[in-house]
């Protein structure tokens, strides 16, 4: 006797469901642009304006540079200060959220809700906040990035908390470790490379949001790009761009490296 | 003359939350220095008895003495002490992949230090002599300074009896230690354990699946079915039809 081999069901056959998913998506997507009013002929007709910015810009000002790299370097310092900051401060809510370590429900519910809390507040408002509290400068800006890397990373380090082999914790337990030295010795080694990436990867979005953020006021880089479009001197921004991306380039390939390194 | 035993069951019943019988009233003394044997099906509630001795499990009523103590009122540094001379040695090593052979050796020792002092791998100079010696049991010192995750399956696990061996354990827990391992590292593993038995007079208490091995090696064989004790012989009396009868199903 030869086993029987079922029959392809025809919601198979025919891809009923990518296909019914894609047409969803595409439904939604038109219905979302009519809701809020998107008006893409617009986007094009207006095109013209852009290429005209653009050409304003293929002439940069390099007698500029030596101006920005002060503020370009305040920027990174407060990049990394703050992404530091804020990924300290994660470490312990993150331990405190993961649901395989910390089994009381409460607790766990509790710190979540702070953390998706601070997550939900937009970096430009913390910044206008802090830079009306701090006044203009780069302290504003600090505190604006550790409380942004703060909310992102901690969410990503549960996460990976959260996936790692309980096996040796158990082991710890049985050696008669307490909590702290669980997580010193079974946690820790086992997450130390996933935090050290997202810390980097942190890292270099905060470089690139200390430029805007700096548009308000609270210090760096972005302070110089706003005066300069405010003075409509685009060859200015021209400069003050490619020196930044300049700096991103480096930090990613630095960033890029390292990661490479630890996993 | 030592008579006292040094665990002894009482009266023990398991329920796990969901209503899962896992130990149904366990009555069994162990004495000190034997090699005792757990076997039974999958499911039996081998792991389940393992667990209750270091309290890894709680028992849901009767009674558990090691060294004539009753162990279910320990709570906090108390337990910890208990759970100190209780080595444990599990099928999936579980030793820490990422960190250095010595470290997951020296992570045996941390219940003899405060807190901070493990934290910063303030051990003293006597333990890391130790932990060498401890790994020359196992005939691994070679390993000291490599990772975990370089090791073989058979390796790691003999690390992880080295960790154990830190604790300076009155009892080895082992639960199907050799479950992962081929044949010859079964032999290797399970002749470590029988000559830590022998020399160092540790009550060896190990889960096996294999009545093969489980004859080989121990003392005593304790057969469970459904979370009962349904055999229990020393190792003289052992015969294989009887043996048969734990691994009835109903
Ligand atoms: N955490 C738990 N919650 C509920 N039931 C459990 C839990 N752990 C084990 N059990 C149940 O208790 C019984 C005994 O399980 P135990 O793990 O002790 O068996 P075992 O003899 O070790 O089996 P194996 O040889 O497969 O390891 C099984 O029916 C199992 O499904
Ligand atoms: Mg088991």
């Amino acid at each position: 006797m030869t086993s029987q081999v079922p029959q392809r069901p025809w919601l198979q056959r025919w891809h009923v469901k990518p296909i019914g998913w894609t047409l969803l998506l595409v439904g939604l997507l038109i219905a979302s642009s009519r809701m809020t009013g998107v008006d893409v002929g617009m986007f094009f007709s207006n095109l013209g304006q852009f290429t005209d910015l653009l050409v304003r810009m293929s002439r940069p000002a390099w007698d500029y540079l030596p101006v920005i790299l002060q503020p370009l370097y305040e920027t990174i310092q407060m990049a990394i200060l703050g992404t530091t900051i804020g990924a300290a401060f994660a470490v312990p809510f993150a331990v405190l959220a993961a649901s395989n370590l910390v089994h009381n429900r409460w607790l766990r519910g509790i710190i979540r809700l702070i953390l998706d809390l601070v997550r939900t507040l937009p970096d430009l408002l913390l910044a206008a906040i802090f830079v009306a509290i701090f006044g203009i400068g780069s302290t504003a800006g600090v505190v604006t990035l550790a409380i942004f890397s703060f909310g992102m990373v901690s969410k990503l380090f549960y996460e990976v908390i959260e996936t790692i082999d309980m096996g040796p914790l158990e082991a710890l337990e049985s050696v008669g470790a307490n909590k702290l030295t669980i997580i010193w010795y079974a946690v820790l080694p086992q997450i130390l490379n996933q935090f050290v990436s997202y810390f980097l990867y942190t890292l270099e979005i905060n470089v690139r949001a200390s430029t805007v953020l700096g548009y308000l006021g609270a210090g760096g880089i972005g302070v110089f790009l706003q005066r300069s479009l405010n003075q409509f001197n685009y060859s200015q921004t021209a400069v003050i761009i490619l020196a930044t991306l300049v700096v991103v380039m480096v930090i990613d390939g630095i960033s890029n490296h390292l990661r490479r390194v630890l996993l | 003359m030592e008579a006292t035993p040094i665990i002894s069951f009482k009266n023990v019943n398991k329920i796990y939350d969901n209503g899962t019988v896992g130990l149904k009233d366990i009555n069994f003394d162990i004495p000190r220095g034997e090699f005792l044997v757990v076997v039974g099906l999958s499911g039996a509630g081998k792991s389940t008895l393992l667990r209750t001795i270091n309290r890894m499990h709680e028992i849901t009523s009767g009674e558990i003495r090691i060294e004539n103590e009753p162990i279910s009122q320990y709570k906090g540094r108390s337990l910890r002490l208990l759970r100190r001379k209780i080595g444990m040695i599990f099928q999936n090593f579980n030793l820490v992949k990422r960190s250095s052979v010595a470290k997951n050796v020296l992570a045996g020792r941390v219940s003899y230090y405060p807190t901070w002092k493990s934290i910063l791998s303030l051990f003293s100079a006597a333990d890391k002599q130790k932990a060498v010696q401890s790994l020359q049991r196992v005939s691994l010192a070679e390993k000291l300074y490599a990772r975990a995750d370089e090791l073989s399956g058979g390796q790691q696990q003999r690390v992880a009896i080295a960790r154990t061996l830190m604790q300076d354990p009155k009892i080895i827990l082992a639960d199907e230690p050799i479950a992962s391992l081929d044949p010859l590292t079964t032999k290797t593993v399970m002749d470590i354990l029988k000559r830590l038995n022998q020399e160092d007079g540790i009550t060896v208490i190990v889960n096996l699946h294999s009545v093969a091995l489980a004859r080989a090696y121990a003392d005593r064989i304790v057969g469970l079915r459904a979370g009962e004790v349904v055999y229990d012989e020393p190792i003289g009396q052992v015969t294989e039809a009887d043996l048969n009868r734990v691994y009835q199903t109903v």
